[in-house]
């Protein structure tokens, strides 16, 4: 298949604008007889719902939760990104675009990351209109924290809840179209195939959870904001219902699949306590704006740590290890997270993690009490506080910026983290794989369309922090309303789409079968067993790191698995109501299927970049060894009926205007 | 064949600190359907689990056992998206001050333990089967006006071109952290909202941005409240003592107050 990017030409900073002055535009009252199906409702869904609504197209958006406010995106904790330069501290649209595609080593598209710093100053502008109630400094003004991969502070937040906040704004923005009835918003509702009639998306087969029953939605365009597929893991920072159906359902319809193994480890998570686990839950990345990342110096001591005979606490500062800091000096804390977490699985191998399981590594907030507390005594005029109160007006400060996390901590491990250093360690977190998309967000399905962290497009094989909830927001609000248009502009003259086309009818018919089959299986094991399984394969041999031996155990794993999910899963309780074990089902039916295509698209890189790290090629110093001759292009994968037989099409990356260099953090 | 290490480790499910405990859970087939507490026993709980991985191992049980599992709320597990809602030993969200039930966890109870699990009871929330309820008024509240009228053109002011108060920002974010939960109308004996509806206004009433339209906002979303059929406020106080946000009941004085002068604006 031929990949078309559709990139514009002419220089970088000027494409965006040139594209948005020539993009074909569809006139008010046509706009009327118009239908868009958004589905999803996470930054990226509800921005798109609503400015298409407001721009007067007829929108029907989907979420499989109970209210579009519960997107995963409610989750996101740390911030979001913009080059608004409010820090005076040297950043610009350019600095924000460089940053991200060195973050991404070097994998991603220049033209997209480009337009993305681009417009993330108006996102900012946006939010706040809308109420959003950013962090604010004593001036009343917009506060800034620093965030991984970054030497300028550009992440705005509001605590430890910006997604909350950010979501909040949006869904506001929704709600605000629903009442106004230009959107009709379908909750428990889940997208389980996309109909395509004549080359073009034309509308969904959609499960309504409560009912059970099986709908037909028609449109002119259909736009998945599904989010990502780190659930594939089993185990991530992901809420439970996020999954790749919407996604891997449009890929068996003709959307490619691009990059699927290039998937983000969070270096600082909870660490895994037992085998009862449903998920792990993110410290975010803003602690390592203020705490320092350790491991003992000395086996010795981490040994004795781990059989609780001695205290993190008690351990003098010449016998701790900084390892980032002494890795990186030059970004210390604040390597990205593919770094920062390959060196954290280091020293656990190594034998210097601290706790019983061996896998955690400190992170410590020790030094920001007292320098914090220090500031507070200058400026409070307490020159003879003692360091006790120091420590105690230091702790106040932190619990300002963090308190939300803090707590959420102590909830988990029954640990106070303000008098212990928090163990973390690496766990699932994003997805930088995703549906392929062109410049207009259009997947290679004409007139179906992904936004936010369902497509591939922005974050190459690294993410760096703070810059999905900028990403969601750009497509939603600012990117997808111009270039849709340029696609519905052929639509004007289409007229409503019938339902009965034949297309739905076999569309549906192939949902009622596939959940037929799930029922009628006699099988007696609970979904639940087999998507630990399929998590804990990719995990070991397609997580951290990778290597050609451990993928191709791995996928012939992944094929057994499949076999014995089909032939053994249980299905309890209704086909027509509420089930959430199917639901479960369907979704694990498509990872495993997923799972199989990372593992091919991971082996067939024969190189390490961002996220992917294959044993086989690191530097001398254990850093991640790129081969650009060879693999610089975007592997967008074609589905071809046989989930283990797909077809390889390639995209190459060219850089006009950075330099490709190795990347270097120290 | 490289082996890695694989770091989800049994450390917790030591039979010793395992808890044998007894489940009554109210189970309903949908929303018609009459319900009733069904008594389970479930051994070897281990006091690390979540209150939700708990009842995931009565349901992984339930299914191996052909039984229909128990159905329930939940996605984030991490106490923000307000989804979990479950009604525990008579309080919301459990025994716990300041937490969602998915933040429960097992060492707050101990072996022996009878434990009475039920869904939000409430006019405005209808079952819709066994502890999961419908919430969709909170959304129609929202949409007669939870919002500030701007368009997402990004042709907004300059973010900084509006100054807000630190103070002021502080109290519309602490107001902003609801999570919608509904915990606040399970608990009050009158089933009222006024705690979730006071939280939103008070967010933009704190903000000069949500001004222009402050009485209009708080009208028609107090309006859309009464016709849910949520019971009134008499100041009881226990939405404020079961929020899991612990959002302040000083928010429903300041929706009273913005909702006088919109009366006397006429
Ligand atoms: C714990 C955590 C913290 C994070 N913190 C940050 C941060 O500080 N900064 C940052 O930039 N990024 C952060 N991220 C990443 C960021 O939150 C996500 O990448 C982003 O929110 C994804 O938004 P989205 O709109 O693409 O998808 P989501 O928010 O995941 O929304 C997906 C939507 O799709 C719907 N959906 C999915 N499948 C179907 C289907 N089949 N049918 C119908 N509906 C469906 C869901 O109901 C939901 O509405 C964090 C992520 C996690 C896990
Ligand atoms: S006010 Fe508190 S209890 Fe009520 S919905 Fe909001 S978070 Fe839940
Ligand atoms: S599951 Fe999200 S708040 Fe409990």
């Amino acid at each position: 298949m031929e990949l078309i990017n559709k990139i514009p030409d002419g220089p970088l900073d000027q494409k965006w604008t040139k594209y948005k002055n020539t993009a074909r535009l569809v006139n008010p009252a046509n706009k009327r007889n118009i239908d868009v199906i958004v589905v999803g409702t996470g930054l990226a869904g509800a921005s798109a719902a609503a400015s298409l609504a407001e721009m007067g197209y007829k929108v029907k958006a989907l979420c499989f939760q109970d209210s579009p406010r519960r997107a995963h995106s409610i989750a996101a904790q740390g911030g979001i990104n913009a080059a608004k330069n409010y820090m005076n501290d040297g950043d610009s649209t350019y600095r924000l675009f460089y940053d991200t595609i060195k973050g991404g080593d070097y994998r991603a598209r220049e033209a997209n990351v480009y337009r993305l710093a681009e417009v993330s100053a108006n996102i900012i502008d946006q939010c706040v209109a809308q109420g959003v109630p950013f962090a604010r400094d004593y001036g009343g003004l917009l506060d800034n924290r620093s965030f991984g991969g970054t030497q300028v502070s550009r992440t705005f937040y509001a605590k430890g809840q910006t997604g909350q906040q950010l979501l909040l704004g949006a869904y506001s923005a929704l709600s605000r179209q629903v009442g106004k009835g230009n959107v009709t918003m379908l909750n428990r509702h889940e997208m389980l195939d996309v109909v395509v009639i004549d080359g073009k998306a034309r509308g969904i087969i959609a499960r309504n959870l409560v009912t059970g029953a099986i709908e037909r939605h028609s449109a002119h365009a259909v736009v998945l904001c599904t989010g990502g597929y780190g659930n594939v893991f089993f185990l991530s920072t992901n809420a439970m219902g996020s999954n790749v159906t919407a996604a891997w359902r449009a890929h068996k319809r003709g959307a490619l699949m691009a990059n699927p193994c290039f998937t983000q480890i969070h270096p600082t998570c909870i660490p895994v306590s037992g085998d009862h686990q449903s998920k792990l839950t993110l410290m975010s990345e803003s602690l390592r704006n203020d705490g320092r990342i350790w491991v003992p110096k000395f086996k010795e001591d981490a040994e004795a740590i781990r059989a609780k005979k001695l205290k993190p606490t008690d351990l003098a500062e010449d016998r701790r290890d900084y390892y980032l800091e002494r890795r990186y000096p030059a970004f210390g804390n604040l390597v990205p997270r593919d770094v920062a977490s390959r060196a954290a699985k280091e020293r656990c191998d190594a034998g210097f993690g601290v706790n019983a399981t061996g896998e955690a590594v400190y992170l410590d907030f020790a030094s920001s009490f007292e320098r914090y507390g220090k500031q507070q005594a200058t400026v409070k005029g307490l020159h003879n506080a003692t360091h006790d109160e120091i420590i105690a007006m230091g702790k106040k400060v932190v619990e300002q910026k963090y308190g939300n996390l803090f707590q959420m901590y102590e909830q988990i491990v029954a640990e106070n983290p303000y008098e212990t250093p928090m163990m973390i360690y690496p766990a699932v977190h994003y997805t930088m794989g995703g549906l392929w998309v062109d410049y207009e967000l259009m997947t290679t399905i004409k007139g179906c369309y992904a936004c936010g962290e369902a497509n591939f497009s922005d974050h190459g094989a690294n993410r760096l922090g703070a810059s999905a909830l900028m990403q969601g927001l750009a497509d939603g609000y600012f990117v997808l309303p111009y270039t849709i248009g340029n696609y519905l502009a052929d639509e004007i003259s289409t007229g409503k789409i019938s339902t009965d086309a034949p297309e739905f009818v076999a569309a549906e018919d192939n949902v009622r079968k596939q959940i037929e089959s799930l029922f009628n299986n006699n099988g007696t094991v609970p979904v639940d067993h087999f998507h630990r399984k399929l998590g804990k394969i990719i995990w070991d041999y397609c997580g951290m790191a990778r290597s050609e031996e451990g993928l191709k155990f791995a996928i012939s794993e992944i094929q057994k698995i499949r076999e014995d999910f089909f032939k053994n899963v249980r299905i309890p309780g209704v086909q027509n109501g509420m089930n959430p074990e199917l639901e479960k089902a369907m979704r694990v039916a498509d990872f495993i299927d997923l799972g199989e295509l990372m593992c091919k698209d991971a082996l067939e890189r024969n190189e390490s970049c961002g996220g992917h790290f294959r044993e086989e090629y690191q530097t001398e110093e254990g850093e991640a060894l790129r081969v650009d001759d060879v693999y610089n292009y975007v592997a967008a994968w074609e589905f071809t009926g046989n989930p283990s037989a797909p077809i390889l099409n390639k995209e190459p990356l060219v850089y006009d205007n950075i330099k490709v260099q190795s990347r270097s953090y120290k | 064949m490289t082996t890695l290490k694989y770091n989800h480790v049994v450390i917790n499910n030591n039979m010793e600190n395992g808890m044998n405990l007894t489940l009554k859970v109210w189970r309903q087939a949908n929303a018609e359907a009459q319900g009733q507490m069904t008594e389970y026993k479930l051994g070897n709980v281990s006091p690390d689990m979540s209150f939700l991985e708990m009842m995931d191992v009565l349901n992984d049980e339930l299914i191996r056992k052909g039984e229909d599992p128990v159905t329930f709320d939940h996605d984030c597990r991490e106490g923000i998206c307000g989804m979990c809602s479950m009604f525990i030993n008579g309080e919301a969200h459990g025994p716990n001050r300041g937490v969602t039930t998915c933040q429960l966890h097992m060492r707050s109870f101990k072996d022996g333990d009878t434990i009475y699990i039920e869904p939000w009871r409430s006019a405005g929330f209808p079952v819709v089967k066994d502890l999961m309820v419908d919430r969709s008024a909170f959304d129609r509240i929202q949409q007669a006006g939870g919002f500030v009228s701007v368009n997402t053109s990004g042709r907004t002011l300059d973010a900084n071109a509006i100054p807000v108060p630190k103070a002021d920002a502080d109290k519309a974010f602490d107001a902003a952290t609801c999570i919608g939960c509904g915990a606040c109308v399970a608990s009050c004996p009158n089933g009222s909202a006024m705690l979730f509806v006071g939280a939103k206004v008070s967010q933009f009433a704190l903000l000069p941005q949500g001004h222009p339209e402050r009485f209009d906002r708080v009208e028609n979303m107090v309006k859309q409240m009464d016709e849910e059929g949520f019971g009134n406020c008499s100041n009881i106080g226990a939405c404020e003592v079961q929020c899991p946000k612990s959002i302040s009941i000083e928010n429903i004085a300041r929706m009273n107050r913005e909702y006088m002068a919109a009366n006397l604006k006429g």
